[in-house]
């Protein structure tokens, strides 16, 4: 029986993978208004490198993290190039039913070549087991992915507040026109942020597979908690998506824990309330 | 016919309206101008009820209009039209018109008769356009009229809806020279029972037009007088240095 | 003057087009006899894809939770079926107000809210009702669906493997709502609609109760989504969680837009179209059917953004 600081600490952890998957989206959104609910492809896309490279070319694992950033990276550019630029004035729903197709597109994708398995990964045994402290056990790959997501928000966070890139992104996702009308040149600045988060949600696929396996619905089924992550926590905001991705993690766990009747209920219930209470999500603008 | 009281507004640390008391009587024309970001457009989405009022209090004829809903206030006769065309892209001129109008009789919520039965409606949705030179496009799309015309087609909107005042956020922006005189007339035609309130830059629109000019600086009014007042007031020219001196001499 | 009265008229005249199309539908009763089933489905979903239509197309809610309606139309009219009388007349009636009590509730929070929030919300009850139902499984059987539904003849006629009564009852109710829908697109309030989805912030300014409009027509098309739902129950006898999951909602959205959205018909090609392919494919492996339509909905939104039915009308004006 987990107590409840293991489930906390467990929900946390999940809530911390959300967290790598959603804070792209989030910031994309909250910049360019364009809804890309191909999002989690990208998410994907790294699972699948990672295991790729660790199953077949005998990679260790944690080398793999970077390629898949960067493959999934470079998927985002390419699509972001080629596709997507020509959506940005186009309307929600447009958006939406194009990235929607890109979906259905990458999960057949997905299922044909690597069929409609879970893919299994070969986590380093330093990396497998659990930590007891103070009585209560927490799994080391948690701790691993709690520890890589802190780190990853450090730099974010850093990185939007001291650098000159943050400032002009800061100033992208506060004001678009404002922005270009100052000289910032806000399509660069857009390609390179949605690059990053694509990146992101490559890592978060690769480290997921551990946690919440990886198949090739995966872009589907969790493009409902990336959007739930990302609705709540307010567009553009990284500590709307971390506080969010918290809050919806460690509710999906407790409710499946305590009161597994309820199913995704709980999540789905939270979710609308929120809504309902603050359109805009926690910290949105407007 | 108009007024307000103390009207004050501030987005977090911004203040864009400060202590704001105008009076504009009964069938008159009113300008209000000042320099970009002012608050012209945000004291106008005030009165129209687009924007809440931290504090102050909006009144049309003797009745206190604050606490209504836009849609409200459009049905006690107080229209505006926009400074950037807000308009129904792909319905036709007429359509638009018609529409403002069924929604002042409140006849828009009738699902069961289709809308060529509404004759009356259409006729005088009709003899707006007309009115305004637009009858021969009545029936083009909205998004296919020239920008002079749907300038005048954003002034059709509201005058469907009956106002006793009109508010006019920059009629003349944009409209080139050669398309203004239709613009003008229709400013000139407009009933004298009606009161009318308008932003503009444009010097020669305000001083022909209007009777009384408002100016107003950084969410403030800072002066209000004749048109010969306000050309010969220190404090105007100095706000405006560097616009068209010619207007005041 | 009167003549604008005519030149309206005129563009919303009953085409000799329109009646050669209901005619046509009349068709698999002695063409494809043994499609009568798929039939069947085909106006059910038309009927369902209408309804998004009234919201989508003209209104401009874009709705990722309408199978929400739809599910619950089915599971009233499975339930009153099972436990209390089988006669379909009656049950579809009732379903579809129950369902419209549903929908206007619903629309009291629903329209306050545009883009992702929107979005978000109907996506977000769409899927709270799919998993209240999959909880609720006394009630409702669960993932394995309502059994034990029994419905009556309607008006003497039987409900038979061959699928005559169901085609007959399912086109007679999409040719009702169809005239129904019609007459609101064509009126006033049809309009006003129309208004909203084209320009929201100049609603207030002619003095439109917009929200009041809004919840008017996602009432109506609530009903109407409920009534394809028991539509669904009483010509398969049974009711599955299914018809409340969120594949439901996304098909009938790639149906619609597929069609043509604010076109009236396009939800009823698109319907044609989608489900006589997907029958035709339905050997492949379901994924490569969402394979193809994947790339589907890509080139309609590139090249196609008014469907099917806007590509034909484009095609239409450029040939006069």
């Amino acid at each position: 029986m987990q107590s409840f600081i293991g489930v906390l600490f467990d929900g946390f952890a999940y809530g911390m993978l959300l967290f790598l998957l959603s804070v792209g989206l989030s910031v994309t959104l909250g910049m360019m208004n364009f809804v890309n609910l191909a999002h989690c492809s990208f998410a994907m896309i790294g699972g699948y490198v990672a295991v790729v490279l660790t199953n077949s070319l005998g990679w260790p694992f944690l080398a793999t993290l970077p390629m898949a950033f960067v493959a999934a990276a470079a998927v985002s550019v390419v699509l972001e190039r080629t596709l997507y630029r020509r959506l940005y004035r186009a309307s929600d729903l447009d958006q939406c039913l194009f990235t929607i197709g890109v979906v259905f597109v990458s999960v057949a994708v997905a299922a044909y070549y690597f069929g409609t398995v879970q893919q299994p990964i070969n986590t380093p045994p330093y990396l497998r087991g659990s930590v007891e402290l103070a009585g209560v056990s927490f799994a080391v790959y948690r701790i691993f992915l709690v520890v890589t997501a802190l780190l990853i928000t450090a730099i974010l966070v850093a990185a939007l507040e001291y650098t000159r890139f943050g400032a002009q992104v800061r100033a992208a996702v506060d004001n678009p026109r404002m922005a270009r009308g100052l000289g910032i040149d806000v399509d660069r600045a857009f390609a390179i942020t949605f690059a990053l988060g694509g990146g992101l949600a490559g890592l978060g696929g690769a480290l997921a597979i551990d946690i919440i396996g990886l198949d090739h619905a995966f872009a589907f089924t969790y493009l409902v908690y990336v959007l739930i992550v990302v609705a709540v926590g307010g567009l553009g905001s990284i500590g709307g998506s971390f506080l969010a991705a918290a809050l919806i993690g460690i509710s999906d766990m407790a409710g499946k824990y305590y009161f597994p009747w309820l199913g995704a209920f709980l999540i789905y219930l939270v979710m609308v309330g929120l809504l309902m209470w603050r359109p805009a999500g926690l910290f949105g603008k407007r | 016919m108009l007024s307000t009281r103390n009207l004050d507004k501030s987005f977090g640390s911004l203040v864009v309206a400060q202590g704001i008391s105008i009076a504009v009587p009964r069938g008159e024309r009113y300008a209000l101008i000042g320099p970009n970001g002012a608050g012209k457009t945000t004291l106008i989405n005030l009165v129209t009820g687009m924007l809440r009022p931290d504090a102050g209090c909006i009144l049309l004829g003797d009745e206190d209009i604050t606490a209504l809903r836009p849609d409200a206030r459009v049905k006690r006769g107080l229209a505006r039209t926009f400074q950037i065309n807000t308009l129904f892209p792909h319905l036709s001129a007429l359509e638009s018109v018609v529409l403002a109008v069924l929604e002042r009789n409140n006849q828009s919520r009738a699902w069961w008769r289709s809308l060529p039965r509404y004759g009356e409606a259409i006729e005088e949705a009709y003899s707006i356009l007309e009115s305004l030179q637009l009858g021969a496009q009545c029936h083009r799309l909205t998004r296919e009229l020239a920008y002079g015309q749907q300038r005048l087609l954003e002034i059709a909107l509201a005058l469907a809806t009956r106002p006793r005042v009109l508010l006019l956020d920059e009629p003349a922006a944009g409209v080139p020279k050669d398309e203004s005189a239709e613009l003008f007339a229709a400013i000139s035609n407009l009933s004298a029972e009606l009161t009318v309130l308008f932003i503009e830059h444009d010097m020669d629109v305000v001083f022909r037009f209007a009777s009384r000019i408002l100016v107003m600086v950084g969410g403030r009014i800072l002066v209000e007088g004749t048109p010969q007042e306000i050309a010969r007031d220190q404090r105007v020219r100095e706000v405006y240095l560097g616009k068209r001196q010619h207007a005041f001499a | 003057m009167a003549s604008a009265s005519r030149h309206l008229a005129a563009r919303i005249r009953w085409r000799w087009i329109e009646s050669a199309f209901w005619l046509a539908t009349l068709a698999p009763f002695v063409v494809t006899p043994a499609y009568l089933s798929l039939a069947s489905q085909v106006a059910i979903t038309a009927l369902f894809a209408l309804s998004l239509d009234l919201i989508l197309g003209y209104a401009g809610i874009v709705s990722l939770g309408h199978a929400a309606y739809f599910g619950f139309g089915a599971y009233t009219a499975g339930l009153l079926a099972k436990h209390y009388w089988g006669e379909p007349l009656t049950g579809l009636l009732l379903a579809g107000v129950l369902t419209g009590i549903v929908g206007y509730a619903t629309s009291h929070i629903v329209v306050r809210f545009r883009h992702l929030a929107l979005i978000m919300l109907t996506l977000g009850l769409g899927l709270l009702l799919h998993e209240a139902a999959n909880s609720a499984s006394r009630l409702t059987g669960g993932a394995d669906g309502l059994q034990g539904v029994t419905v009556s003849p309607l008006l003497g006629f039987r409900f038979d493997l061959y699928g005559r009564t169901a085609y007959a009852y399912s086109l007679a109710v999409l040719f009702l709502c169809f005239l129904v829908s019609r007459r609101i697109i064509h009126s006033p309030f049809g309009l006003a609609l129309r208004g909203i989805r084209e320009n929201l912030v100049r609603m207030p300014a002619i003095g439109a109760p917009s929200l009041a409009h809004l919840r008017k027509a996602y009432t109506i098309a609530a009903v109407m989504a409920g009534i394809a739902g028991a539509l669904l129950t009483h010509t398969t006898s049974t009711v599955s969680l299914e018809t409340l999951s969120f594949g439901r909602s996304a098909d009938v959205l790639v149906i619609l837009i597929l069609g043509g959205a604010g076109r009236l018909y396009g939800g009823i090609v698109g319907a044609i179209i989608y489900l006589v392919a997907r029958d035709q494919f339905s050997g492949i492996n379901p994924q490569y059917w969402y394979f193809w339509i994947g790339l589907l909905l890509i080139a309609v939104v590139m090249f196609l953004p008014n469907g099917i039915l806007g590509g034909l009308g484009a095609l239409y004006k450029k040939s006069r």
